[in-house]
């Protein structure tokens, strides 16, 4: 185990090496000449007004809660999937098990469409 | 000695694979959408335009690479790194043949499911950093739209590890020896590809990038070095996709006659074609319809499929 995280860290290593001499050459290479046009935001030839960090929809952030909420439900399920071949003569209470479990969640998801939190109006 | 030999080997191996792989696919991607779209595509450097790819690189490190004065400059730096360090590292975990992989580690799946969910901050980063408005409007419906499709993502793996009982996949090939998990996983496969199709923000589903509303989305203040990051971080996610379905679902190196690393190269060749066809002929959907979509048909059938898979392991006894 301790081998392969080492293995892996090797891995990102060489790779980001690559990325660091693709950088610095281009850093090397590029030409540099700064103008007044140049410097303002694109914004389709328009000149820019207002600053761009504002707002956002409050609707990401209505999806965000949904994927905290089912992505810790994935968090759930992976060890059951792994383990549900290895206990024969158990399998009908596992699979039970995570029927339940599925039916709570389905119910949250049902009441989440119900309310309209997956609608985007 | 050996031992550190053989892995310096497939860790160098490995990354030259993928690195020629990603940018190849740039200009056989261009080449297969001009066939399928009746153009020329690009052929006037080298022979059938092969050298494009090398002229291309040549004109991008030459380019200015400009950092907005009014950008937050670490997070600008920082940001396209990401995306190309996080989907090169799940390339550590896959097994390509017996034998040949960087760390068959026990938890590959998760790892890789880890590791694409990283690329979310890049893109978010990114075009929160720029302080430009396309760039922010694109960053945040990449965020939606990714973190959601990880959802689905992460579910319709589930079916696969309950056939194999394992994350890693080496384990998983191994067991499609006599049966590709595509056909008991059809459903399962059916979701992964529409959901590796929004991770990767790939047309139809390039929402965060879409030409025609937001300019370039969230890479729109990038340039030179930089941008390329961006370009090929994307392109590195596609070729990542493609071998995660090969290894998941279609087999992996298993195949008459040709070794094994052979047939693994040609399936994940032949899944990077599927991706470009769909590219060629599919248009691109609203965000409402694409959040809702996912929502309310993916991650139902996700669950559905992961219940059948359970009720069938159970009905064959094992």
């Amino acid at each position: 185990m301790t081998q392969q995280a080492i293995t892996i860290a090797v891995f990102l290593a060489v790779g980001l090496l690559f990325w660091m001499v693709a950088l610095a050459a281009s850093h090397l290479a590029r030409p540099r000449r700064p103008s007044a046009t140049k410097e303002t935001a694109y914004e389709c030839g328009i000149k820019p007004f207002g600053r761009a960090w504002y707002q956002v929809h409050v609707r990401y952030y209505i999806y965000a809660l949904l994927f905290v909420l089912f992505d810790v439900e994935v968090a759930f399920l992976f060890p059951w999937a792994t383990i549900f071949r290895r206990l024969s003569g158990f399998e009908i209470f596992l699979l039970v098990d995570v029927l339940i479990f599925l039916v709570v969640l389905v119910f949250g998801l049902v009441y989440a469409w119900r309310k309209g939190a997956l609608e985007w109006e | 000695m050996n031992e550190l030999l053989r892995i310096l080997l497939t860790v160098v191996g490995v990354l030259l694979g993928v690195m020629t792989l990603a940018p190849g696919l740039i200009w056989g991607e261009r080449r297969l959408l001009a066939l399928w779209q009746d153009r020329c595509g690009p052929n006037r450097v080298g022979p059938f335009g092969s050298l494009q790819l090398v002229a291309d690189m040549i004109k991008i490190l030459t380019k200015e690479d400009w950092i907005p004065p009014f950008a937050d400059k670490p997070v600008f730096i920082i940001a396209p790194s990401i995306i190309v360090t996080a989907t090169l590292s799940s390339f550590a975990v896959v097994v390509f043949a017996p034998g040949i992989a960087v760390a068959d580690l026990n938890i590959g799946v998760l790892f890789f499911l880890a590791m694409s969910a990283m690329a979310v901050y890049s893109v978010a980063l990114g075009g929160w950093a720029s302080n430009n408005k396309y760039a922010l409007l694109g960053s945040i419906r990449a965020v939606g739209q990714m973190l959601s499709y990880e959802v689905f993502m992460a579910l319709s793996l589930m079916g696969v590890v309950a056939l194999s009982g394992s994350f890693s996949f080496g384990d998983i090939v191994e067991a499609q020896r006599d049966l590709w998990f595509c056909v008991p996983q059809c459903l399962g496969l059916a979701v992964f590809f529409i959901a590796a199709l929004a991770e990767t923000r790939r047309v139809p589903l390039d929402l965060p990038e879409a030409e025609s509303e937001l300019v370039a989305g969230y890479h729109t203040e990038y340039s030179g070095m930089k941008f390329a990051m961006f370009f090929l971080g994307e392109y590195i996610g596609v070729t990542l996709n493609a071998v995660i379905i090969v290894a998941l679902f279609f087999g992996g190196w298993h195949g008459p006659w040709l070794p094994p690393v052979v047939w693994f190269l040609l399936k994940t060749l032949a899944v990077i074609g599927l991706f470009v066809l769909i590219r060629a002929s599919l248009p691109r959907p609203r965000y409402d319809q694409l959040m809702e979509f996912g929502w309310k048909a993916l991650l139902p059938l996700a669950l559905l499929n992961l219940l059948a898979t359970g009720a069938i392991i159970l009905a064959r006894g094992g």
